[in-house]
């Protein structure tokens, strides 16, 4: 009988993450909350004022969005850690790191995705102008991405401490603020007419960096802890 | 020369923090043979164990597969690799059908038939649509139990694979390990309870 190959795994990684997530609908929601909560407490706290808002809107979005990704990324690792089954998928006849970079891909799935569909919402509620919603969308699909690309690795590094959530963040911000300074110019270029290609580009090879190197990175902190 | 097949550990040393676990330690494990691990509580069984699947490296010398480190060949190791350890690695929102067929697809193509047909003869017939959450630790003890026999795999490596197990489940457990010596399997295992399966096949390891 053949080994399964490292791509089918992959595929059956992300359903089982799926239908776990499925089982579980509280858990998943929750960073999509938070960020809605950030994004309706601005126009509260700022005052409905039609320039103001607009003005701030770029970074406001990047910012909730940016937390709410960090605040989901502890949880991307801990219940397989916690029960076991990490030891299997490590002693299991497939590279960790494919594993992780599936488990990656279902947790953006379940976080990013309906962040990055809920964004024209948000972008409504404060304002930008309509031109800069594609751009925005695109913008966060690739930075969410990449932020859970980054967040695995810290997500690895602290799966066998208690209250890692904080330390997740200290570790991960640094790594962050270039994809928080990229998607905030990008979407504040198009909000003001002119051609958000650069840091769009810019994302991308970001983006490309961190696949090819985080699942490693992660898959090499997780077997550390399994020792 | 030839390369021995079966399991090799030469000259194996461990510590924890400063106190060390063993030193010099040598063990083999070939087709048909079963090595019970035995020790007082904290004397290491869990970590031998855990240096004999690679998930532990331990601080001198090293683990052979077939004549080769296992450092050197870890995808093919673990082929040939079921690890039942302390905990059983099952999620508790799936069902057992479903544990099962994702950790055994991750190997080969398991058949939803045999799957049945162990959780049958595991007495988990009528629980197999249930979440794990709803079985009982011994129950669940037995899926992952299942998921070493479904697995194919020539080496098992148990840690207390009887805990939380009836006198029914042992004398079940019991038989699994006898079939799979009879098939030119390898087990180390360690456990609290007496381990009576062909005498012949059986080495003891104190530690």
């Amino acid at each position: 009988m053949a080994l399964a190959s490292p791509a089918h795994a992959f595929i059956l990684q992300v359903r089982r993450d799926l239908r776990l997530a499925a089982r579980r609908w509280g858990e998943a929601g929750n960073p999509l909350v938070f960020f809605i909560i950030v994004i309706t407490l601005f126009p509260l706290a700022l005052g409905a004022e039609h320039a103001l808002l607009q003005r701030f809107a770029p970074g406001v979005l990047w910012v909730a969005a940016l937390l709410a990704m960090l605040l989901a990324q502890e949880s991307v690792f801990r219940s397989d850690y916690e029960d076991g089954s990490l030891e299997q998928l490590a002693l299991s006849p497939q590279p960790l790191s494919i594993l992780v970079l599936a488990k990656v891909a279902a947790h953006w799935l379940l976080t990013g995705v309906p962040l990055v569909l809920l964004a024209p919402l948000a972008a409504y509620a404060l304002y930008l102008p309509a031109e800069a919603t594609p751009t925005l969308m695109l913008g966060l699909a690739l930075g969410t991405l990449l932020l859970s690309l980054l967040g695995a690795i810290g997500a690895a590094l602290t799966v066998g401490l208690h209250r890692g959530g904080v330390l997740l963040a200290i570790l991960i911000l640094p790594l962050a603020v270039p994809t928080l300074l990229l998607g905030t110019q990008a979407t504040d270029m198009a909000a003001t007419g002119l051609d958000p290609q650069g840091p769009i580009y810019w994302l991308c090879a970001l983006l490309a960096l961190a696949a090819s190197l985080a699942p490693f990175g992660a898959a090499a902190a997780l077997r550390i802890h399994l020792e | 020369m030839v390369a021995a097949a079966g399991l090799e550990g030469q000259e194996l040393e461990l510590w924890r923090g400063d106190r060390r676990l063993f030193t010099e330690l040598s063990l083999a494990v070939a087709p048909g043979a079963l090595l019970h691990v035995r020790g007082a509580n904290g004397a290491g069984k869990t970590s031998l164990l855990r240096v004999l699947c690679g998930a532990t490296a331990a601080d001198e010398g090293r683990v052979l597969w077939n004549g080769v480190a296992i450092a050197e060949q870890r995808l093919e190791y673990h082929a040939a690799l079921a690890y039942l350890g302390h905990r059983d690695g099952l999620k508790l929102d799936l069902t057992a059908t479903e544990n099962l067929r994702f950790v055994l697809a991750l190997r080969t193509s398991a058949a939803d038939r045999d799957i049945e047909e162990t959780l049958v003869q595991l007495g988990l017939a009528g629980a197999s649509g249930l979440p794990v959450r709803a079985l009982s630790a011994g129950q669940r003890r037995r899926v992952a139990i299942a998921r070493c026999l479904l697995s194919h795999a020539p080496l098992w490596i148990l840690d207390e694979p009887f805990s939380n197990l009836d006198a029914e489940g042992r004398a079940w457990g019991h038989a699994c390990l006898a079939r799979h010596l009879e098939r030119e399997g390898m087990i180390v295992i360690t456990s609290h309870h007496p381990v009576d399966v062909l005498a012949h096949a059986m080495t003891a390891l104190e530690l």
